[in-house]
Formats: C-alpha cells, structure tokens, sequence
C-alpha cells in the first residue's frame, strides 16, 4: 500500500478531467489517494474528489494561488507531499503539470517520468511507459535509487472511473510557507475561444491547409461545436494563418490523445502524425485515396472536406438528438 | 550582459526510427542530427539581446556525447561568441544533464539570462529547463513568447492552458524556456559558417564539474515501435451516405460517440 498524492487542476471553477483520471489509478490496488488542491476559492471542489477516490483532500485555499505559478506551486507540493509522507506524485501532463513538476524533482532531489501514456502502480513501483520521437517510439521508464516517485501523465491516458458520490473525503486546510517569490504573476488573459483545449479535448477536428481560409474553419467549429470537441490544424494551416499556434497539432505543436480525431483534408506528414497518433481512433477525410494519413486512419472517406463535414454535423446532431 | 543558451543536438524530425537489436535505445547509424526546434527560438531571442545591449556576450552550452558539438557550432555560426561542451553520456536523463548544465553555468564569473527550449524533440519530456533552473535557484519562465527586458526584471507573456495567455514577472538572473512565435530564428551566412568551424570549444568533462552517472534519477528501457496499424476501413459512398456511415460506425464500432 503505499500513500499516492494527486496535483488536481481546475479551471473556471471545475476539476479537471485528467485529475479524476489520476485519482481512480491512485486509489486502486489497495493504495490510499490524497488530492492536492491549490487556489483561491477552491475549497469547495474537494467533495467532488471524494466521488472519484480521493481518501483526504490537502488544500491550500489563498490568495497566494490566485493565479497558477511554478514557482508557488512546486512549494505547496514540496511541502504537503513531505509533510504527509507522499511516496509517489501524480499530476496531469497539462501546460501547468509540465511545468512545474520538474521544480517538485529538483527540490526532492528524485527522477520525474513526464508524459506517461501506460502507468501501473503496484506498492511503491511505478511501472510507466511514454512516447518518445514524438510518439515514432515508446520507452518504459525505470526510476533508479529511492525516493518518491514522480509522475505526469497525459490525459485520457487511463480514462474516467465511475464517480462514486457516496464517498467522502477528510479536508485538510494547509498554510504554505511561501517565502520570498523570484516571479509574479500579473494577469491572465483568458482566450475568447470555449471550445476545450486540443490536448484536453475528447474529440478533436483538425483541419489543414485545403481548408483554404480563416474563415472556413467555421465549418469544422460548427460540428466541433455538436461534439463539444477542439478544433486543432495541421503546421501549414497555421503558417497560412488560418489558426494561432496554440492550435497545432504535431511535432512543433501540441501532442494530443483523444478518444476521436478527425483530420480534414490534412496530407498526414510525419511531423504531424507525430502529435497525434496514439489517438484511440482516427478519421480522415481527404480528396487523395494515397494520402498517408489514410495510413494511419481507422475510418477513412476519400471525399472533398467541403461536402462531408456539413454532411457529418447534421449526423452528430441527428445521432445527440435521439 | 552574460547570456547563456542551452542546447539539445537531436535527430531531425523527417527521422525514421529504428530501434538497437537489444531495444535499449534507437539504432542512430545515418541519422542527420539538427540543433532541437524550440532551442533555434532561444538562440535567436539571445542573440537579439545582445544586439540591443553592446558589450554583451553570448555562450552556448550543450550537454552529451561529441557530436553535439557539431550543434555548438551551428550556434556559433548564427553569431553566438562562445560554445561549451559539457561531456555527457547519450543515454543521461534529464536530472542528470541539468545538473550538469548547472554545475556548468556555476563556474562562470556571472549568468544574467539563460535560455532553454521548452522542450527538445527527441524524448519531448520539457524538463531540463526547470530543472536546471530549481537547481541554480533561480526563477524560470516557460513556453514564453514575449520578453520584455529591464535592468533587473524580465517580463514575459507565456502561453497557458486553454487558449489563455499569462504576463509574469521575473526577477534576473533568470532562465527562460522559448515556445515557437518568439521569433524568426536567422539562417547562419555562409562565411559565418566557415568562421564558426575554427572557434574554440571549451570542453568539461564530468569530473571537471562534479558530476556522474550517479546523478542519474531515470532511465528509459525496453524500446517499442509502435504497433503496425490495421488497414483503417474505407467509408464510401457520396458525402451524405459516407458520413451517415461513419457516423454510424463510430457510434456502434468504435464507441468513440
Ligand atoms: C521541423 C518541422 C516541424 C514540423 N512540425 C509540424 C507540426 O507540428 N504539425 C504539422 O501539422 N506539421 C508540421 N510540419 C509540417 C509538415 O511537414 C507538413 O508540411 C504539414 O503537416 C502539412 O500540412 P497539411 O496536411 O495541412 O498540408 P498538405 O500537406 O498540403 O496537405 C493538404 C491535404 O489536403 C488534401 N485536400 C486538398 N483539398 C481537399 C478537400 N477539398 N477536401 C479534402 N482534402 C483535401 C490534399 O489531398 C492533401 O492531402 C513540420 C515540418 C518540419 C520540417
């Protein structure tokens, strides 16, 4: 048995999804899961941890977390996780998992697995496995020496347990010893876009350069918009100015995992493939039956994107609505 | 002012992938190695720095085996003015190299600035700037795209979660880790080039910094490919018929709606 902390994430005042993920691995085979949750306000997220296995919920509710920052965050950890006696740290590999979590290893003097796609955890051995290559490999980590055993690891990577709201959790208010701070946040200008983040999306729709224009991206919005999925592009639409970077999938963009990706009129380059090949399920519509996303997809429509994507929407619509 | 740049020599990214006969890593033979993506961003933020404060200086580190001193030297000929190669085994981890890259900028008179990437492209695991931040004690700003400069702050706009944007500050000495938009990294002149080939590299080796393999926290092992995919399922049909299909098959077959 060995005691698992948990980093949980929120945002606009809700949990993460990779965080209820981290908590169902955390709390299986007889291991006691803790969550540790910072922010200002947050206080009243920690009962719905409970519903998905976290025995004590540690929380550090303060002004000080206002506003995410490494250099607060990996403090609050160190210190709860040292305090409690942690023996293996867990967070999302999201924006602020990857992070800050390697500031957690410096200060515990321990190895950090990043981007884990496999994760089991038996007594205290963290047995993960993660892409490397952008994804072209695979490699088991093996964590050398003692120590606690950290982790990030990426969403949708284990999937959802069922949340059980019977279960409650013990909360623990924590006063961090924050010290000086060497940065600050000033503000965080939220993006105007509601669709989820790519990397956090289940489904994503990504267009590529044959989309032509800005604008047409409208098309593949509006049917992300039916599935609540992210609207992600290929590198050309994006140095076509199509799409902001934050939008790309691939080598030099983001890696993403979901359950759903559909890549319209995208050729399928290896840097691309790269960001997005160990989705459980591939669609590619494309006018070229030898494009090599064709390659890599489960479901294929050799077809003009214009035609078939409003074709798909009204689907997704009729198939939501009955 | 004392600028440093870290950089990671990888293979290039049209790289086909094969594995050593014992899967303990990757067969490198004929592999073409480039200088990582994201750390072209921070050469070029710190030669720019550079250019806007005379006297300053601009000294490029990398850590591993001797072919990375081929990536030094692809800095030099962009215009950085001094190159270190910090002798380390292929196969360390991120703990280990960033301990080796701060044992390395330690023994410098005086660090302002120290770039990073935020992330090299062959184990993709964004670590090593942090790291090697936390081990200097010294704050860190991540996936940054804009920096404004001053005397003894930096402020920066990084790129958050969710379509987000964040402005922080950040008190010198500082490391920075760049995200692709900071920049249009410069193609080196062809003279420059040619210049770069005879400059000096200083070289340490481990024990020169204090360092071994005993500072080795992970190691990847058991390499896999990932497994040949399945011949996907063509859906045809016209555009209404195939995407009812789809539809269809995505609902009752995959189970991914
Ligand atoms: C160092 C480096 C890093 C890179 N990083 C990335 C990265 O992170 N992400 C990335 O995506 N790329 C990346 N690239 C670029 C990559 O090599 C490709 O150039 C890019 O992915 C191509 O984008 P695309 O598929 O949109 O365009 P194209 O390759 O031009 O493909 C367009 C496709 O659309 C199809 N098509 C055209 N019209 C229609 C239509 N009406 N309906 C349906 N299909 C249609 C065509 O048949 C074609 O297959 C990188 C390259 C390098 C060198």
């Amino acid at each position: 048995m060995s005691k698992i902390f948990v980093v949980v994430e929120h945002r606009d005042g809700k949990l993460k999804k990779v965080s209820f993920e981290l908590l169902g691995l955390a709390s299986q085979g007889g291991n006691e899961a803790y969550a540790i949750l910072l922010g200002e306000g947050v206080t009243g997220l920690a009962g719905e941890l409970a519903h998905y296995g976290a025995k004590k919920v540690f929380v550090s509710d303060s002004p000080t977390f206002k506003y995410y920052s490494a250099e607060a965050y990996s403090k609050a950890v160190v210190q709860i996780a040292t305090q409690n006696g942690a023996e293996v740290i867990l967070t999302g590999h999201t924006p602020t998992g990857k992070d800050f979590m390697p500031h957690v290893a410096a200060k515990l003097n321990v190895g950090l697995a990043s981007d884990c796609t496999q994760i089991s955890i038996s007594g205290t051995t963290v047995t993960a496995r993660r892409p490397v290559y952008a994804g072209k490999a695979t490699a088991e980590v093996e964590f050398l020496g003692s120590g606690v055993r950290l982790a990030t690891v990426r969403a949708n990577s284990i999937g959802i347990p069922k949340p059980d709201t019977s279960k409650t959790a013990e909360t623990s208010a924590v006063t961090i010893d924050i010290g000086q701070l060497k940065t600050k946040v000033l503000e965080v200008v939220r993006g105007a876009v509601g669709r989820p983040d790519v990397t956090e999306a289940a489904i994503v729709i990504s267009g590529g350069r044959s989309l032509k224009s800005a604008e047409n991206f409208k098309i593949l919005e509006d049917c992300a918009d039916v599935l609540g999925a992210g609207v992600g592009a290929s590198r050309a639409a994006v140095d076509a100015g199509f799409r902001p970077h934050r939008d790309q999938v691939g080598q030099t963009g983001k890696t993403v995992s979901p359950a759903l990706y559909i890549a319209c009129g995208i050729s399928g380059a290896i840097q691309h493939l790269a960001g997005m090949r160990t989705s459980k399920t591939i669609v590619a519509i494309n006018t070229d039956p030898q494009a090599p996303i064709f390659q890599v997809a489960d479901y294929g429509i050799v077809g003009d994107l214009f035609a078939v994507v409003p074709e798909l929407m009204k689907e997704f619509k009729n198939l939501k609505e009955h | 002012m004392n600028i440093y740049v870290c950089i990671k020599q990888v293979p290039d990214t049209e790289t086909k992938i094969k594995l050593s006969p014992d899967s303990t890593g990757i067969d490198t033979t004929g592999i073409k190695w480039i200088v990582s993506p994201y750390d072209e961003f921070a050469i070029e933020e710190a030669l720019r720095l550079k250019e806007k404060n005379a006297g300053s200086l601009v000294t490029v580190i990398a850590a591993g085996p001797a072919r990375v001193v081929e990536a030094l030297r692809t800095a030099l000929a962009m215009g950085a003015d001094n190159a270190i190669h910090v002798e380390i085994a292929e196969t360390a981890d991120n703990f280990f190299t960033a301990k080796s890259l701060a044992a390395a900028l330690k023994k410098e008179a005086k660090v302002d600035i120290v770039y990073f990437g935020k992330e090299a492209i062959d184990d993709g695991a964004g670590q090593t700037a942090q790291l090697t931040a936390a081990l200097m004690d010294l704050p860190c700003v991540t996936v940054a795209l804009n920096v404004e400069y001053s005397a003894d702050k930096i402020k920066a706009k990084r790129e958050v979660e969710g379509g987000a944007f964040e402005m922080i500050e950040a008190t010198l000495p500082v490391v920075i880790a760049a995200q692709k938009g900071m920049n249009e990294p410069r193609y080196a002149s062809l003279p420059n080039i040619m210049k770069a080939k005879k400059k000096e590299v200083k070289a340490y080796k481990e024990s020169d910094l204090g360092v071994s393999s005993a500072d080795q926290k992970i190691k990847l092992k058991n390499f896999q490919l990932p497994p040949p995919k399945q011949p996907g399922k063509k859906v045809e049909g016209d555009a209404a018929t195939a995407a009812k299909a789809l539809v269809q098959l995505l609902h009752t077959e995959a189970k991914v709606i």
